[in-house]
């Protein structure tokens, strides 16, 4: 549970959009209409060498294994950071590099 | 009204297939030239249909292949439940109507000369054209999935000579006990909604009796499909634990394929050895179509939800799952009745009759989940000034509930599908 992938170019030419992919594998449990206690991610947030490029609230309309298609304009070489937070504090993390050529 | 016994009903028979082997001579004042291309669900349907109430028309027939296999009760093949013979049908039926049948494969349309050009290099001349071309599959839109790779991980989706299922028939024959058989399944649209989830069944039906430990992963690129929650009770009740369904947003969306090694590779990289795998790879219109420059940029044919008539060219009528049709779904049902509407509404030009102002289009999708145990999702569709749309509450699927309080209405269906599908060949071939 909760484990997240991702997929992105290991290499892109210099300005290139680049397509990023992720995926978590996470029920989104709102508790409204079930009696399952409320179990919800909070965030997804991308970060490019340290700054958000992308950041995404959940909410209850969330779908259950949220999935995200997104695209960065690759500049310079990059280390990308993926992070989940669960509303309870919780993160899960996924992480890649993109060389620039 | 006179008696006819067996020998004089056979002899009847004999005297009006004699006369029909010269339609030319019966014919002398055709009122028209009718060219179907396509001898499936769409064109065997408009070509009876065409001989039966427009008897002065010409009907000639294109279909590459001297007999059809149908892709609906494929499934039951690999579920040991038919034969390959008893899926396969003859085109002799149509030519005694007096259909002349030409067996070649179209390459081209010309709508302004009103031609249609055989492969062998023959050229047909058409007053109507009814195109029911089928589906075209998208090579390489599966990195790794081209015409080579059928022959380890077969498609089976179209019927063709009958070889793709029966290859998937041997192999999961051949299937090691215990081992793995993955299917890759599209994302919409594509023909027989479903289709996949059927074959899933009866893969089921078939190894649970030769090869109980064996294991099916139906990798998905949606995260729903038809009559989910039907088959999913089926799975349930029938299969235990050998199906496990991966929808897209478990990384169930199939990417590239490595036939050497007989790999699945999932979107976020994921490798899945299989040792039978079956490709139901994405699809668009069959090329005919699509080269013509009848389909548009979604890859598929816009037409007229009155008549048929593709809205590229005039005259030519085009039917089945080549078309936009939503919500009507690529259907071998939807052929045939589809089929009637363009008949009618082509030859009223040249009968001097009128085309039908407010068509009914009709669809059943029987499945089959095992033994005496069928389900199904019926709907009625109407035209509308720009489209089609589902009559409210014209159909429905089957109940949902526990299989012993069920098991009659599922063994009834069975048997209607088995109805079904020899009363819509008896439509298309009689």
């Amino acid at each position: 549970m909760s484990t997240p992938r991702v997929r992105l170019p290991r290499s892109a030419s210099a300005g290139e959009e680049i397509e990023i992919r992720t995926l978590i594998d996470h029920p989104m449990i709102t508790g409204v209409s079930s009696s399952d206690s409320r179990n919800m991610l909070e965030r997804f947030e991308a970060r490019l060498n340290g700054d958000t490029v992308f950041r995404y609230d959940f909410g209850n309309g969330s779908a259950a294994n949220p999935t995200f298609t997104f695209y960065v304009r690759a500049a310079a070489p990059g280390d990308f950071e993926f992070i989940w937070t669960h509303e309870d504090g919780t993160e899960f993390r996924a992480d890649g590099s993109v060389s620039v050529s | 009204m006179t008696t006819l016994t067996r020998r004089s009903f056979g002899a009847l028979i004999g005297a009006s297939a004699t006369t029909l082997a010269t339609p030319g001579l019966l014919r002398a004042n055709s009122t028209g030239r009718l060219v179907i291309i396509g001898g499936g669900f769409g064109g065997a349907s408009a070509a009876r249909f065409a001989r039966i109430n427009y008897p002065d028309v010409d009907v000639t027939l294109v279909e590459p292949y001297p007999t059809f296999v149908t892709c609906p009760y494929g499934n039951l093949i690999l579920g040991g439940k038919r034969t390959l013979p008893q899926i396969t049908h003859s085109y002799d039926g149509l030519r005694a109507r007096g259909v002349n049948v030409v067996q070649d494969r179209a390459a081209d349309i010309d709508p302004d000369a009103r031609t249609v050009a055989l492969e062998s290099g023959a050229s047909l001349q058409y007053d109507k054209l009814i195109v029911s071309p089928g589906i075209g599959l998208r090579w390489g839109a599966i990195d790794g999935y081209d015409q080579a790779a059928t022959e380890v991980f077969p498609h089976a989706w179209m019927g063709g000579d009958g070889s793709q299922i029966t290859n998937l028939r041997a192999q999961l024959e051949a299937l090691p006990e215990g081992g793995v058989v993955g299917l890759a399944i599209p994302e919409n649209p594509f023909r027989c909604p479903p289709g996949p989830y059927e074959r899933i069944s009866m893969i089921a039906h078939y190894l649970k009796q030769t090869n109980p430990t064996a294991k099916i992963l139906a990798f998905d690129s949606k995260e729903g499909f038809s009559k989910q929650g039907l088959f999913e009770d089926v799975w349930a009740e029938l299969y235990g634990d050998m199906i496990e369904w991966i929808p897209a947003n478990q990384d169930g969306r199939i990417v590239a394929v490595d036939v050497q090694n007989k790999l699945f590779i999932s979107e976020f990289g994921e490798e899945h050895r299989v040792d039978v795998g079956n490709v139901i790879p994405p699809q668009t219109s069959a090329a005919i179509v699509r080269d013509t420059g009848l389909a548009n940029d979604t890859g598929w044919v816009p037409v007229n939800s009155r008549t048929f008539e593709a809205d590229a060219a005039r005259d030519i009528h085009v039917i089945g799952d080549a078309t936009i049709a939503g919500p009507m779904p690529k259907s071998g049902y939807i052929a045939n009745s589809t089929s009637k509407t363009a008949v009618s509404a082509a030859l009223a030009d040249l009968t001097g009759g009128s085309a039908p102002s407010d068509p009914v289009y009709f669809n059943t999708c029987y499945s089959h989940g095992g033994e005496d145990y069928g389900i199904s999702v019926v709907a009625v569709f109407r035209a509308t000034d720009d489209g089609f749309e589902a009559t409210p509450d014209s159909g429905g699927l089957s109940p949902r509930g526990p299989l012993s309080e069920l098991a009659e209405n599922r063994r009834l269906e069975a048997r209607y599908a088995d109805a079904w599908y020899d009363s819509i060949t008896r439509d298309m071939f009689s």
